[in-house]
């Protein structure tokens, strides 16, 4: 609740009109769409692409393997992390892993995962390994920060490891892994996206980008990064919503 | 039923401080016994070596061996997130809902109480929840430390009554600065340390 009254202190809606005036004074004062398009334009657009099935098709495409890619991160990381959590081997061993595929540029795995899958499967590898990390670390991160001294009142009671796991762990780790599925989720579209723009495969949002640059549609390529926003927007607030039911569901006895 | 416990000279030392110094006691089974003592004589720690969560240097504790604990520690030690009710039946899923509420509603914790998380509870609340948690579950040994702290004087009545009644049978070993406390409990023996 807290987050969210920041967030709408920091975001007015007056300040959003002001931007977007600017923004369609700039286009008009300019007057060439093809450099800086207008807002209005950009409305136009993507009323007319929200019309087609090939919009459509290109969603569901790029939402399958970038969320897709996301959810297998997601399953491998918080494993990966309770294992990590429990055996501090684990944790030496997978340190470096983590921390090389940090490192690495997105645009270098793009190029070396293309040798290794077909284009069209390109986004599922990028995503998972952007988003591997991040919820890794942020769950290691939590059980680690587990609070001892509860740990030792399910020590004493006696408290079976599923229940102790179920209503200890879950409601410790949550802040850490919500920040990283927050962080992860933005992280894993914009990869994603850049990947589909490199690797090309065909239907994908990458691929209509890209056609939208080399034949010069401003409006088209800005009504397709509104798209991302919305989708990226939309799919990371609907896991959140997942988690939080799931979470609940957990700790109801 | 509650069994006998034996402390045989127990000693702790952490670095240069001695926390504990040869402790010997009985702490006779079924019935309430009190540890007095000013603050920083070793109380906690005694209590920490009953619980199976410190080891001492020396000495050796018999009569706990597969016995089921409950306890009341220092600091409250809730589940913040969850209902008082949840937190109790984390350690005892058998309890029936109707069964706990009527247990919380003795010790003054009423309806407005039960659908909120333990994190908005006062101080007093939360370790009357603790006291429950502990008197509710189902261990055979009883290891309070200072359970009624920080309520006000008709609480601690009522939860001193509560504690007699759920503590019958068991093997209880409280920690406390109060005399008035321990008779309250039903005390049958009061050991200085």
């Amino acid at each position: 609740m807290k987050n969210r009254s920041e967030k709408q202190k920091q975001i007015r809606l007056w300040a959003v009109l002001v931007w977007l005036a600017v923004w369609q004074v700039g286009s008009m004062a300019l007057g060439q769409e093809v450099l800086l398009v207008s807002p209005v334009s950009v409305l136009v657009r993507l009323g007319e692409l929200v019309r087609t099935a090939g919009f459509w098709s290109s969603v569901g495409f790029s939402l399958l393997r970038i969320g897709g890619g996301c959810f297998l991160a997601i399953v491998v990381g918080v494993a990966l992390a309770a294992l990590a959590g429990r055996f501090t081997r684990v944790r030496e061993l997978v340190a470096p892993l983590m921390l090389v595929i940090k490192a690495i540029p997105v645009a270098s795995f793009v190029i070396l995962v293309l040798v290794w899958v077909p284009s069209r499967n390109l986004s599922v590898v990028i995503s998972f390994l952007i988003v591997l990390p991040v919820i890794y670390t942020n769950v290691v991160g939590g059980i680690r920060a587990a609070d001892p001294q509860i740990l030792e009142m399910a020590r004493v009671f006696r408290l079976p490891a599923g229940r102790t796991v179920r209503y200890i762990y879950v409601s410790q780790v949550l802040p850490f892994f919500r920040t990283a599925l927050s962080v992860g989720l933005g992280l894993c579209w914009k990869a994603g996206v850049a990947a589909e723009v490199i690797g090309l495969p065909k239907g994908s949002i990458g691929m209509k980008l890209h056609e939208a640059k080399i034949y010069l549609e401003t409006p088209d390529v800005f009504a397709w990064t509104v798209t991302i926003v919305v989708v990226s927007y939309a799919f990371e607030k609907a896991l959140l919503r997942c988690v939080d039911a799931g979470v609940r569901h957990m700790e109801k006895m | 039923m509650g069994m006998e416990i034996r402390a045989e000279g127990l000693t702790k030392t952490y670095g240069d401080v001695t926390a504990l110094s040869g402790f010997t006691a009985v702490f006779p089974a079924g019935a309430v016994s009190c540890i007095m003592a000013p603050s920083g004589a070793g109380k906690t720690t005694l209590l920490r070596i009953l619980m199976g969560l410190e080891t001492p240097d020396s000495g050796s504790v018999s009569g706990l061996e597969g016995a089921r604990l409950g306890a009341v520690f220092q600091e409250d030690r809730l589940c913040e997130n969850l209902s008082a009710v949840s937190n109790i039946r984390l350690v005892r899923p058998s309890l029936g809902k109707a069964e706990i509420e009527e247990a919380l509603a003795a010790v003054g914790l009423g309806a407005e109480a039960l659908g909120r998380p333990v994190r908005e509870f006062s101080g007093g609340m939360k370790r009357r929840v603790s006291l429950l948690r502990a008197l509710l579950s189902d261990a055979d040994v009883l290891l309070l430390d200072e359970p009624l702290k920080g309520l006000d004087a008709e609480t601690k009545q009522v939860a001193a009554r509560a504690l007699r009644e759920c503590g019958h049978g068991r093997t209880v070993i409280l920690v406390t600065h109060d005399e008035a406390e321990a008779a309250a409990v039903g005390a049958v023996q009061i050991i200085q340390l």
